[in-house]
């Protein structure tokens, strides 16, 4: 099943950092997979709960966040505000009934075009391991 | 201002267990502030629930609502018509918001997602503590502003006991002495004297006793039909 399931994963990226990565990356011919679909942020520091459980009720199989490198955010302590969110959503993901590592956060710069590559890459593959998000079944099944 | 925070999703889940359509109820005031029941709140609830639901096979419809204050008549009149649609309303108020909507809406099963906690502040950001128990009969003209009742575990009135320890107290090392800063402020404003007046027992009438309290302000009452009378 984890052969043919092609997973959907929405990359929430800033746009001093991670979202010049991926354009870097996109740019220089580095692939990437398809599964990632990119939401440009003005700072990881906008992310909230509420906006990356709203991605999972939508049918998301995984959700990637990517920030500046720790202190390197371009206002100083957003990258590390979203981070506390995630460790936060971790905790409610498991009270739903969702694996917490289907949500993970990367802290890179916007020359990282490989690593973001990569990293994109590797989530991907961790989402990919763990089959399509039973949210995903339910919106297709019963219209949720 | 009120102090609460979430139950867990398992908690509030069991309560609507039996249920196919409820709406989530926030309150705009203490709980907005302290990040429990504001709007933001009620839409991870909601979303959390549905999702919970969704991959149990047993779908939930969570629609959300917020009004200003649950704890008027006036504000919980708003979802007068809107609440008739549902099986349960969950509210996301302290215990005054829960049992306000109850008492408004007889008809309506009104559930709690919140643990109302304290009456307190933001001591940081992120961090909230207790600082009144309303315990009726204030004396925080002799301790310096500062509230023996609701920060001393022993509400000793006159302190510290011998549990004090650098400033911190016996029961958790993280809470600060109170009478510790009590003597720490008359030190620094020159009013030591007065603390060495040995303080008589409190008189607890006014706290926790006797039921329910009551504040009556006869001149904010409505007068009746028979005093309009000519």
């Amino acid at each position: 099943m984890s052969e043919s399931f092609q997973p959907e994963v929405i990359a929430f990226c800033c746009r001093h950092c991670a979202y010049a990565a991926a354009d870097l990356a996109g740019g220089s011919r580095q692939a990437y997979p398809t599964a990632i679909k990119i939401v440009e942020l003005p700072c990881t520091g906008r992310i909230d709960v509420v906006t990356l459980l709203h991605a999972f009720e939508q049918g998301a199989d995984g959700v990637l966040v990517a920030g500046c490198l720790k202190g390197k955010c371009h206002y100083l302590k957003g990258n590390l505000y979203a981070q506390q969110r995630l460790d936060y959503l971790g905790r409610v993901l498991t009270e739903i009934g969702l694996e917490p590592e289907r949500a993970r956060m990367i802290n890179i710069s916007a020359a990282m075009a490989t690593q973001f590559a990569q990293l994109a890459t590797q989530h991907v593959e961790t989402v990919r391991a763990l089959g399509p998000s039973p949210l995903a079944r339910v919106k297709e099944g019963e219209g949720v | 201002m009120i102090v609460a925070e979430r139950k867990t999703l398992e908690a509030i889940a069991g309560m609507v267990a039996g249920s196919r359509k409820v709406l989530a109820v926030g309150c705009g005031t203490c709980v907005t502030v302290c990040f429990s029941g504001g709007r933001q709140e009620v839409a991870a609830l909601a979303a959390s629930l549905r999702m919970k639901r969704g991959i149990e096979g047993k779908p939930l419809a969570v629609d959300e609502a917020m009004v200003q204050r649950q704890c008027e008549w006036e504000y919980v009149d708003t979802l007068a018509e809107q609440v008739k649609n549902y099986d349960a309303v969950i509210s996301l108020g302290c215990g005054v918001g829960v049992q306000t909507l109850a008492e408004r809406f007889p008809a309506l099963r009104v559930l709690p997602a919140l643990n109302t906690l304290f009456m307190g502040l933001p001591s940081e950001q992120g961090v909230w503590e207790e600082r009144c128990q309303a315990c009726g009969n204030c004396i925080l003209d002799k301790t310096g502003g500062i509230c023996p009742v609701s920060r001393c575990a022993k509400q000793l009135f006159n302190g510290p006991c011998g549990g004090s320890q650098n400033g911190r107290c016996e029961v958790d090392a993280s809470i600060p002495c109170a009478w510790h800063k009590i003597w720490e402020r008359a030190e620094a404003m020159g009013t030591v004297e007065a603390l060495m007046e040995i303080e008589p027992p409190k008189d607890w009438s006014t706290s926790r006793d006797g039921g329910l309290r009551r504040m009556v302000r006869q001149d904010l009452r409505s007068p009746s039909e028979e005093e309009g009378k000519e």
